[in-house]
């Protein structure tokens, strides 16, 4: 029925057809070529990325239930490998961790010797990227990789890093990828890219290759290559998942809506309800900030330079001579959604959010970026034609 | 210090448990080379040996309960240069300011047979509502890393690295599921200072606060969502009924949930 497939004739965007039993193997392929293998697993109550050393390390068959201010796991009726959708925390947690050490100063006779960190990463294959968080990666490449400098902890895991993303064929209730134009299927930026399929009779992953690491990783697999009938099937699953977004957020003229609307009332609104916790920055995939803390031991011999996730929620992240700029929290969540939203364009040339969820799912209080910003929207205080402006 | 004199320490106890200062003594490793770089001059709960002061540094634990304790402190912060206070009685009056909700000579009544020996002051205090304090160092108790951090930092004239944003930023550098969010439990680290390393997350329950209320805090909107997951007005009064208590965004908070609670 199948055709064995000639990897030579095989090349970047080809798709083949890979068993259930194949995922397993490619799993030990990776791991045999010193890749340490992140990929979903259960910690608690919640579905995190942490070392897997097999399948049977996934959460099979189990889906997340998620909900502004809620999370909850529950059992599928099948055995899908990747049957849900984000957890709290994404791949930024392997690439730009939240403590690494960046330097060390001891005294020496005539001074102190500063001794940097070698930057010397594990090689990660990431195992189960969604598509929003495949662009969420690229977003981050762009803030830690350009041409003012180069982030060597985030660059040099990045650099070796192999993603195996996944396509969603069930969207989460506070997804809206389809919105930003992330997903629910990914279109570069993955070394290998699967669609999951579950039936009664078969569990296979229709699988495009995006790279030529990837072809050399699939070699001893030989995979079948993908009919078009299964080409199809993924399709449809995918397209099942963009019809089932749970969220929506229009984003026309988004970038002048923030900026004209700095003093809408709604922000007053959210500041009452938010705690400026920070919860929302640190899930989200793209929040890049990082601050730095140095220590001295009590013999003041040694001193150590740390830098540590950051967020714009804390009174210390704006603080200049003389006081924290942004006091209030209005200002603050103001900071955080017009970064995301509007100024990030100016920065990076495209939007901070990749639509998630996170920050719904994660925030204590359930604050929803999605419906925050049609409030802003519907009851928008800047004349139309001001809003019409083309940038 | 810089000029390579060795500070003297006091360690002094008003209204407390002592947990503390037994934090200090905790320092294990770092118990020598604290000894080496400062003088323990004034510390009964670990040598009777006493140095008079004045002292470079005073650690203050425990609140003000009685009109002596009142006229000691003013004593002690006269012979220090810098104060510092530790842990939850002396920064917010700790568990003890309980009574400053009630009727304390109620209490006396109750418990004492003979309670006109007693004279206690009707509330338990911070130290800083009776003298001027240097720095605050929260917790109950107090955690070992931030006492090194304070001291080192006191040795060597900088500013102490002692975060005032919420436990959930620690929570989340940890990499910890929500426990509120995939589990429903309340949880306190949202109105909380961080310090602990969000150590009750960890073990998989909310936050009790032990480090007292975060950097702008907003416990109001905390509550609602935590009477959203079904907590009453009476559970909600003695969530912020801890030990820090008497802390202004907590006794505001709890006295809220009294008067909707009668
Ligand atoms: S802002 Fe929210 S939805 Fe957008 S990428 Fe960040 S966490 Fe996801
Ligand atoms: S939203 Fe805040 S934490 Fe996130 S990248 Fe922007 S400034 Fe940093
Ligand atoms: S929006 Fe939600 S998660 Fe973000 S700081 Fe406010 S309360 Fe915390
Ligand atoms: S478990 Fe508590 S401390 Fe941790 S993020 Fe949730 S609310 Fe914050």
């Amino acid at each position: 029925m199948y055709q064995e497939v000639d990897m030579a004739k095989l090349n970047p965007e080809s798709v083949v057809i890979l068993q259930k039993d194949d995922l397993a193997k490619l799993l030990n392929i990776l791991r045999s070529h010193s890749y340490q293998t992140i990929g979903p697993t259960l910690r608690e109550n919640a579905i995190v990325y942490d070392e897997i050393q097999g399948m049977e390390d996934l959460p099979i068959g189990w889906t997340d239930s998620q909900e502004k201010g809620s999370y909850r796991l529950e059992k599928r009726n099948d055995d899908a490998y990747f049957g849900y959708n984000v957890g709290p925390y994404s791949w930024k947690t392997y690439l730009s961790p939240a403590r690494v050490r960046v330097c060390n100063a001891s005294r020496s006779e005539n001074g102190f010797n500063v001794v940097q960190e070698t930057g010397n990463a594990p090689n990660y294959a990431f195992i189960g990227v969604r598509p929003c968080d495949v662009k969420a990666i690229k977003i981050l490449d762009k803030v830690f990789i350009n041409d003012f400098c180069v982030d060597n902890v985030y660059g040099n895991r990045r650099k070796q890093s192999f993603i195996v993303a996944v396509n969603c064929t069930e969207a989460g209730n506070t997804c809206f990828c389809s919105s930003m134009g992330t997903g629910p299927k990914s279109e570069e930026g993955f070394d290998l890219c699967l669609t999951e399929i579950v039936t009664e009779q078969s569990h296979f992953f229709v699988t495009e290759i995006g790279s030529d690491k990837a072809l050399e990783v699939l070699e001893a697999l030989s995979p079948q290559t993908a009919s078009e009938s299964e080409i199809k099937e993924a399709e449809r699953r995918i397209e099942n998942a963009a019809q089932s977004m749970g969220r929506n957020l229009n984003t026309d003229r988004i970038h002048d809506l923030m900026f004209d609307n700095y003093r809408h009332p709604q922000w007053d609104d959210i500041a009452e309800r938010c705690l400026s916790c920070a919860n929302c920055t640190m899930v989200c995939p793209t929040c890049f900030c990082n601050t730095v803390e140095e220590k001295t031991d009590l013999e003041g011999d040694n001193a150590e330079r740390w830098r540590i996730w950051d967020s714009c929620f804390t009174l210390e992240y704006s603080y200049i001579h003389g006081g924290s700029v942004r006091h209030s929290t209005k200002s603050r969540y103001r900071q955080w959604m017009t970064h995301k939203l509007a100024s990030w364009h100016d920065q990076f040339d495209t939007s901070g959010c990749v639509g998630c969820g996170r920050c719904i799912t994660w925030c204590p209080v359930g604050i929803d970026i999605t419906e925050e910003v049609s409030a802003i929207r519907n009851s928008s205080t800047v004349p139309e034609e001001t809003v019409d402006q083309p940038r | 210090m810089r000029d390579g004199t060795k500070p003297k320490l006091a360690v002094w106890k008003f209204a407390s448990c002592d947990g503390c200062q037994l934090t200090l003594l905790n320092c294990e490793d770092q118990l020598l080379t604290i000894a080496d770089n400062i003088q323990i001059a004034y510390f009964p709960e670990a040598t009777r040996a006493e140095v008079e002061g004045p002292y470079d540094l005073s650690l203050v634990e425990g609140s003000v309960t009685t009109p002596h304790e009142l006229e000691r402190i003013k004593g002690i912060r006269e012979q220090s240069k810098f104060l510092i206070t530790i842990g939850a009685c002396a920064t917010a009056g700790g568990i003890q300011a309980l009574r400053n909700f009630k009727d304390v000579d109620e209490f006396t009544s109750i418990v004492y047979a003979s309670p006109e020996y007693i004279t206690t002051l009707k509330t338990s205090t911070p130290i800083s509502d009776h003298v001027e304090v240097d720095f605050e160092l929260r917790g109950c108790p107090i955690s070992v890393e931030q006492l090194v951090e304070v001291l080192s930092a006191f040795l060597f004239d900088r500013r102490p690295q002692i975060p005032t944003y919420s436990v959930c930023v620690e929570c989340k550098r940890r990499g910890i599921p929500c426990v509120m969010v995939s589990q429903g439990k309340a949880c306190l680290g949202p109105v909380t200072q961080a310090g602990c390393g969000a150590l009750c997350p960890y073990f998989n329950r909310g936050c009790y606060s032990c480090f007292g209320p975060k950097e702008t805090p907003n416990p109001r909107s905390l509550s609602r969502q935590m009477e959203e997951m079904g907590y009453s007005e009476d559970q909600l009064l003695r969530v912020y009924r801890t030990f820090n208590a008497f802390a202004e965004p907590f006794r505001k908070e709890s006295t809220y949930h009294e008067q909707e609670n009668n």
